[in-house]
């Protein structure tokens, strides 16, 4: 069974982390990556692309809010037979002032997390199709 | 010169499941819009619709489509997506054609058929679609974003599972009183909290669910309403502002927010900064607001929008809440329409169904669900995908 990302660019595997952009000019990171031109508004850069850089973002964040999902959801999201809920958590980065969604790994539920708790990133596997195991990035309680 | 317009004429499918097509219900809402109005559609010099999608066709159809079901009378069009700030788009086209003095009657409509079930993305292999991305990579549904809303505020205030409850019993009792709504049935904090989960903590009885409705409203010039000799309800403020960077709430659908890094936050969030834009216009205050239809799209979003369009300050809703006070009868009923919670989505129709609403009541015709003593001041708001929605200030 060969392991493979579910999006290519998001994040690097080893180490884990969420990769995006940044602008050279103002410093703003995207996530998810933006090549198209920076958004912020006062910026003075080309605002044509190339003044995006790679960016790799921090891992450490604390709780901005979490939920679970008990009912499957639509596709194109690839469910387990039979369905299994799952953990989605809103997480604050610190460096980047900037809330990123991540599913939660296996294993912890809502009543594990709170508000302010301070997670990392890791990657786990989002849905397995045929031969393959497909990866995404996850938040989970930190060390 | 003066920024008002007058509504003279509302109209309303009303909401279900009816399993028919949607421009039948943007035709009974029109016609109804119409005869309120004492109005011929022949007078009508300008149509603009809010859109859906037809399934088997490209792309999202509404004006012209409701202009063919009412007979081709070379009125003037538009059509306007903008997901549940639709409505407002198109009202806000109408307003500003009529202002412009290109039209002095202008037909509002929205209807829509919607399928069952939670809102998915349209269908097919779409990886650069952020709205078929967000179920793929997170399974992030709508209500998983109701639900992070609502343990936010949890966290934030101390709001209970009791206290969103709540907001779902009030709603319901008021949508009993409604002919148009979908549920017209009252309930219990107990059986909202034995329903089952949906996205913790937020339950089933919290979540809007899809709906079949139509909305519609003949809107004028205050010169061709005096003309009739009509005293209307006027629209004295309409905000579609966009949000301003760095927009750090998040909202569906999107996987992350803008980063704070490099620019402070706005001082007013997207929702609190529709209306504030609208206030402005109207000349209008927070204070001189007597009735609001805010957008339930969970029981615990109505809460946040309350403290958004500055009825209350941030963390305060509740206390209001558990006195009565949003309540029919209350110093500040919200939603007496019984809002999404009775009605469902039908999303077109929603920003028109609420102009619908708070016309009736600030003409005291919403019978026995009228807030007493005739409010004057009533403000509208919602929010769509991609950053869109609407904040709509009536006056009488
Ligand atoms: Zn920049």
């Amino acid at each position: 069974m060969a392991q493979k990302v579910a999006v290519e660019g998001w994040f690097s595997v080893e180490p884990a982390a969420l990769v995006g952009t940044r602008c050279t000019a103002c410093g703003t990171p995207y996530f998810p990556r933006n090549e198209m031109a920076c958004r912020n508004p006062g910026c003075a850069g080309a605002k044509d692309g190339s003044e995006l850089e790679p960016y790799t973002f921090s891992t450490r964040g604390k709780v901005w809010s979490y939920a679970d999902a008990r009912y499957k959801p639509p596709p194109p999201y690839v469910s387990p037979e039979p369905f299994r809920p799952y953990v989605v958590a809103a997480v604050e980065l610190e460096t980047e002032k900037i809330v990123v969604l991540g599913q939660v790994v296996p294993g912890v539920s809502v009543d594990d997390l709170a508000v302010g708790q301070e997670v990392e990133l890791t990657v786990g596997t989002l849905y397995t199709d045929g031969d393959d195991d497909y990866l995404v990035w996850m938040w989970r309680p930190a060390e | 010169m003066s920024r008002e317009i007058a509504v003279v004429g509302t109209g309303m499918h009303p909401w279900g499941k009816w399993g028919k097509n949607f421009v039948g219900y943007g035709l009974h809402a029109a016609r109804e819009a119409l005869a309120e109005a004492g109005l011929e559609w022949t007078d009508v010099q300008y149509v603009a619709g809010a859109d859906t999608i037809r399934n088997g066709y490209p792309g999202f159809i509404a004006g012209a489509t409701f202009a063919q079901a009412l007979g081709w009378s070379g009125a003037r069009v538009s059509s306007s997506y903008a997901a549940c700030a639709s409505g407002a788009q198109a009202i806000a086209n109408a307003r500003a054609q009529i202002l412009a003095g290109l039209a002095d009657v202008a037909l509002v409509v929205g209807a829509d058929a919607a399928p069952k079930g939670f809102f998915a993305p349209v269908g097919g292999d779409r990886p650069d679609d952020p709205d078929w991305l967000r179920f793929r990579l997170l399974g992030a549904t709508n209500p998983l974003y109701f639900a992070l809303a609502a343990r936010r505020r949890m966290a934030l205030y101390g709001s209970t599972s009791e206290d969103f409850a709540l907001v779902k019993v009030k709603n319901a009792k008021h949508g009993a009183a409604n002919p148009n709504a979908r549920y017209r049935k009252e309930t219990s904090v107990a059986e909202v909290l034995d329903s089952p989960i949906v996205a913790s903590p937020l339950h089933l009885m919290e979540i809007c669910a899809t709906s079949d409705g139509g909305a519609a409203l003949i809107l004028t010039s205050m010169e061709f309403a005096r003309a009739r000799g009509l005293n209307p309800v006027r629209i004295a403020g309409l905000s579609t502002v966009t949000p301003t960077f760095p927009k750090t709430v998040i909202d569906l659908p999107d996987f992350a927010t803008d980063a704070a890094m490099t620019v402070a936050e706005p001082a007013r969030p997207f929702r609190a900064d529709l209306a504030h834009t609208a206030y402005e216009e109207a000349g209008v205050a927070p204070a001189d607001i007597s009735v609001a239809e805010v957008y339930d799209l969970s029981t615990a979003l109505e809460l946040d929008w309350m403290e958004d369009i500055g009825l209350c300050a941030p963390g305060e809703a509740e206390s209001l809440l558990r006195a009565g006070e949003t309540a029919i009868g209350g110093r500040i009923p919200v939603n007496p329409s019984g809002g999404l919670a009775s009605f469902g989505e039908a999303v077109p129709a929603q920003a028109i169904a609420q102009i619908c609403e708070l016309t009736r009541q600030l003409t005291g015709r919403a019978e026995s669900r009228q807030v007493p003593s005739t409010p004057t001041t009533a403000i509208a708001v919602n929010q769509g995908l991609f950053g869109h929605g609407s904040a709509t200030i009536l006056t009488t």
